[in-house]
């Protein structure tokens, strides 16, 4: 048996009255890659978080390689040789890439010498699985670079434990494999060791060496990736049997044309064109599906149709009349959106989940009566909601900053399916989530659609879109560049297309 | 050379002159600001600050007999209201500009109740350079008689540039004002931070106010600061958060704030009241200006995330 680089024992942690992790323990082998998975709510971020000393955990220990330590606070643990990933980004986007990997060392020097850290840096950047431009803004980096950029920001730290708590949630699959195929060399050549959250089954039994599956804050079991299946796997998180909600496509009669986009001009942030004159229709009982890598208009498409990007040139329609995002337009056409990272587009973090899910319609009957908000009726939609859509923990009084990641998600969508649609724009909806709220969505989705709603919907994962849409189209450029159908679709065609380069399919 | 044009060649000089003594309060208030909207909280209290200033360093001053002591003593107090706000932010469920605003209200008038008995007795002044001594213009003379602490001032901005770009603590308070969440993961203290960039920020707001009573317009009366200290917020977004800017914006709400009094000098007296208004109309015209999305680039993080 070799030798343990970390050991958690027993580690629980509660949140007010959720008890997040209980007596939780797990071995990370020297030189291994170790998967952490679990349901989206299970505690794994809070798991990796209490080894790193970025929350203290109620009870429990941290060994490192066979001591216990204390691991106080994260610059504790990075002085143990231990690095961490967050699931979302603690890069400084103000900032440039040579400050954010300066800024990462735990012990800097009272004067920085900028022209010696970037010799020393750029230098050291040669030998990494990834090399990144030292000079630009992070903002200005796609979501796959900053990801790259985070891990080289540990690696460059020597880190002997690297933590990444889904790595490749934003990353397309080629990223994907790129990111881990390199990371599993390191742990061959250079003996590092790596506890990796992924809610992709591919991606455990291809890469790690061992797994731990967490359900509901305990631990629910560990295997060799030798000698376990993903069936297996899938159970232990979900305690049971899992059965699949796949809908089926129904053949929907009343197919009107619901949404017109008429040659779309959308600027993004810096007033550079993003949509460049896009047409499209969607037809009720249909779902349309964009492919394409992120950055390429998708953004600022969603923005202009949810209203969230009010100048634009180029006209939307909804059933024949003219559409401008406003709330009332919204109200009135039935229009609803999912768009992507929901925290941060579709809901106030520090207000309760009951005050999110009422947004649409806080200011009528029943939420509102003679110009009061009726908390009560709040709240009693918000507890149907939940249980519906199986939000957890199942609190209407909490902010809905405070839910892990797919939990929001899910609440927002909760939100946005609760009447019935008339048009439905949703975004990535399955970021992030594990299998299960991945395959319920799939099927709200698509019951929406059997239902007669127009829905157009913007991925960049595109086995969500060959099993969602009815036409495929996919957009690069910020321009719309072909064209296909679910049926006729050829994975490696749609690819080049979406990497721009569709002209030259044509070539020959 | 004819009267008229000279007439405009002593209008000019004259704002030229008023831009370095009216601007030197701005410019230490709004690099005061600065350093505490650097670190992601905004400190609204420092007009009080700045009024505190003034009548503590006046105080001090007519005691000891030192100017330079009782610019110390005002920026001692800008450091014990910088905590004050600082604390009260760091509780739960507290607004910083609500804060602001109540220590701005407080220190204001604690500082007219206090400062009562300062109004009759006079303090040392600062020392000025006579840097115009070459010249026989008597109006350039006097438009370049600098004060001490402007030089400072001029001095502090490339220096407070240098220390975000390049100084541990620096890049610790930028951390911080970019996210909690980052600066947390690299296991910085974010309250900590903030309390001591706030704490520096009241330093220099005070001796801001030092600056008021113990040179221009020199003494101690419940008149003194005209609301520089609110201006100076508006100054430093329209600054973009930057020590070099913040310099030259000091200047130019300086040079708005002399053109009233420059113009009556040579006898232009029909718009007296607009000229005055200047600042407070280049005060909106930033604000306005501001609110459109590409000026706020160079905002730190935490402050545009609200
Ligand atoms: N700071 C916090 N305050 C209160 N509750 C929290 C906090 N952080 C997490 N929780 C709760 O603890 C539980 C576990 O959250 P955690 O983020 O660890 O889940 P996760 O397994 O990482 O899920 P996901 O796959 O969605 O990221 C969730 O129910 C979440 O709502
Ligand atoms: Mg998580």
């Amino acid at each position: 048996m070799s030798t343990l680089a970390l050991e958690a024992i027993n580690v629980s942690k509660r949140f007010g009255d959720l008890q997040a992790l209980d007596k939780v323990s797990l071995q990370l082998r020297q030189g291994s890659i170790h998967a952490l998975l679990g349901e989206n709510g299970a505690g794994k971020s809070t798991l990796v978080k209490c080894i790193v000393g970025f929350y203290v955990p109620d009870d429990g220990e941290v060994l490192l390689g066979e001591r216990q330590q204390a691991i106080a606070n994260p610059r504790d643990a990075h002085d143990l040789g231990i690095g961490m990933v967050y699931q979302h980004f603690t890069l400084i986007p103000n900032m440039t890439v040579l400050e954010n990997l300066v800024l990462a060392r735990p012990h800097l020097p009272a004067v920085i010498d900028w022209r010696k850290e970037r010799e020393a840096i750029g230098a050291r950047m040669q030998k990494m699985p990834f090399q990144l431009p030292l000079d630009v803004s992070v903002n200005q980096l796609a979501a796959g670079e900053k990801q790259k950029l985070e891990i080289v920001k540990q690696l460059l730290l020597n880190v002997k434990v690297l933590i990444l708590d889904e790595p490749t949630s934003v990353l397309t699959p080629n990223e994907a494999d790129e990111v881990l195929g390199r990371i599993r060399d390191m742990t061959r050549d250079s003996g590092l060791s790596v506890l990796i959250i992924t809610h992709k089954f591919r991606e455990v039994m291809t890469y790690a060496d061992d797994v731990t599956v967490l359900r509901r804050g305990k631990h629910a079991g560990s295997a060799r990736v030798a000698d376990t299946n993903i069936k297996f796997l899938a159970e232990l998180m979900v305690g049971s049997e899992f059965t699949s909600t796949a809908l089926a496509r129904e053949s929907v009669a009343e197919q009107t044309l619901k949404l017109e986009i008429d040659t779309l001009k959308v600027a993004d942030d810096s007033g550079k064109a993003a949509v460049k004159g896009l047409s499209l229709q969607v037809r009720g009982g249909e779902v349309v599906g964009i492919a394409g890598v992120s950055g390429n208009g998708q953004r600022e498409l969603v923005e202009a149709l949810a209203g969230q990007r009010p100048q634009f040139y180029g006209e939307i329609r909804i059933m024949g009349e003219a559409y401008a995002g406003q709330r009332a337009d919204l109200l009135r056409h039935g229009f609803h959106c999912l768009p992507e990272e929901p925290l941060r587009n579709a809901a106030v973090g520090r207000m309760s989940v009951a005050e999110n899910l009422a947004f649409r319609r806080f200011d009528r009957q029943p939420f509102s009566f003679g110009g009061w908000l009726r908390r009560g009726a709040m709240r009693a939609a918000a507890t149907q909601a939940i249980a519906d859509f199986n939000v957890r923990p199942p609190v209407p009084g909490i902010p809905i900053g405070n839910l892990s990641g797919g939990n929001v998600q899910r609440a927002i969508l909760a939100r946005e399916l609760s009447e019935r649609p008339n048009v439905l724009v949703v975004a990535n909806p399955c970021f992030g989530l594990d299998f299960g709220a991945v395959s319920e969505i799939h099927a709200r989705i698509m019951a929406a659609r059997n239902a007669g709603t127009a829905v157009l919907l913007v991925s960049e994962d595109l086995d969500e879109i060959l099993e969602l849409a009815d036409r495929i189209l996919v957009m690069s450029g910020g321009r719309l560049v072909y064209e296909t159908t679910p049926t006729e679709a050829d994975p490696v065609i749609i690819g080049r297309h979406m990497a721009g380069h569709g002209e030259e399919t044509h070539a020959h | 050379m004819n009267g008229e044009e000279s007439q405009w060649l002593t209008v000019l000089i004259a704002v030229l002159g008023g831009a370095i003594r009216v601007g030197t309060p701005f410019l230490f208030v709004s690099l005061g600001e600065c350093l505490t909207e650097k670190s992601g909280r905004i400190n609204l209290g420092l007009e009080g600050n700045l009024i505190m200033g003034a009548m503590a360093g006046y105080g001090v001053a007519w005691i000891t007999g030192s100017a330079w002591l009782g610019v110390l003593a005002a920026g001692a107090t800008g450091v014990v209201l910088g905590f004050v706000h600082a604390l009260l932010c760091q509780q739960p469920r507290v607004n910083d500009i609500a804060v602001g605003i109540a220590l701005m209200i407080l220190g204001t008038g604690l500082a007219f109740f206090i400062g009562k008995p300062l109004i009759q007795p006079t303090a040392p002044h600062l020392p000025a350079l006579h840097l115009g001594a070459w010249s026989d213009n008597p109006a350039l003379r006097a438009a370049l008689e600098i004060n001490a602490l402007f030089i400072v001032g001029v001095l502090l901005a490339p220096a407070m540039a240098w220390f975000f770009r390049s100084s541990r603590w620096g890049l610790a308070i930028r951390t911080v004002g970019e996210s909690d969440d980052a600066a947390r993961a690299m296991g910085l203290n974010v309250n900590l931070v903030r309390m001591l960039a706030t704490m520096a920020g009241g330093f220099l707001a005070g001796v801001g106010g030092a600056f008021l009573s113990l040179y221009y317009p020199g003494g101690w009366s419940e008149g003194l600061s005209s609301g520089q200290g609110l201006m100076a917020v508006a100054l430093v977004i329209f600054a973009r958060w930057d020590p070099m800017r913040c310099l030259y914006a000091s200047l130019l709400f300086g040079g708005a704030g002399a053109l009233g009094p420059s113009l009556q000098a040579v006898g232009v007296t029909s718009g007296y009241y607009l000229f005055n208004a200047a600042p407070y109309v280049l005060t909106l015209i930033l604000m306005i200006a501001a609110s459109s999305t590409k000026v706020r680039s160079g905002m730190p993080g935490s402050l545009a995330a609200r």
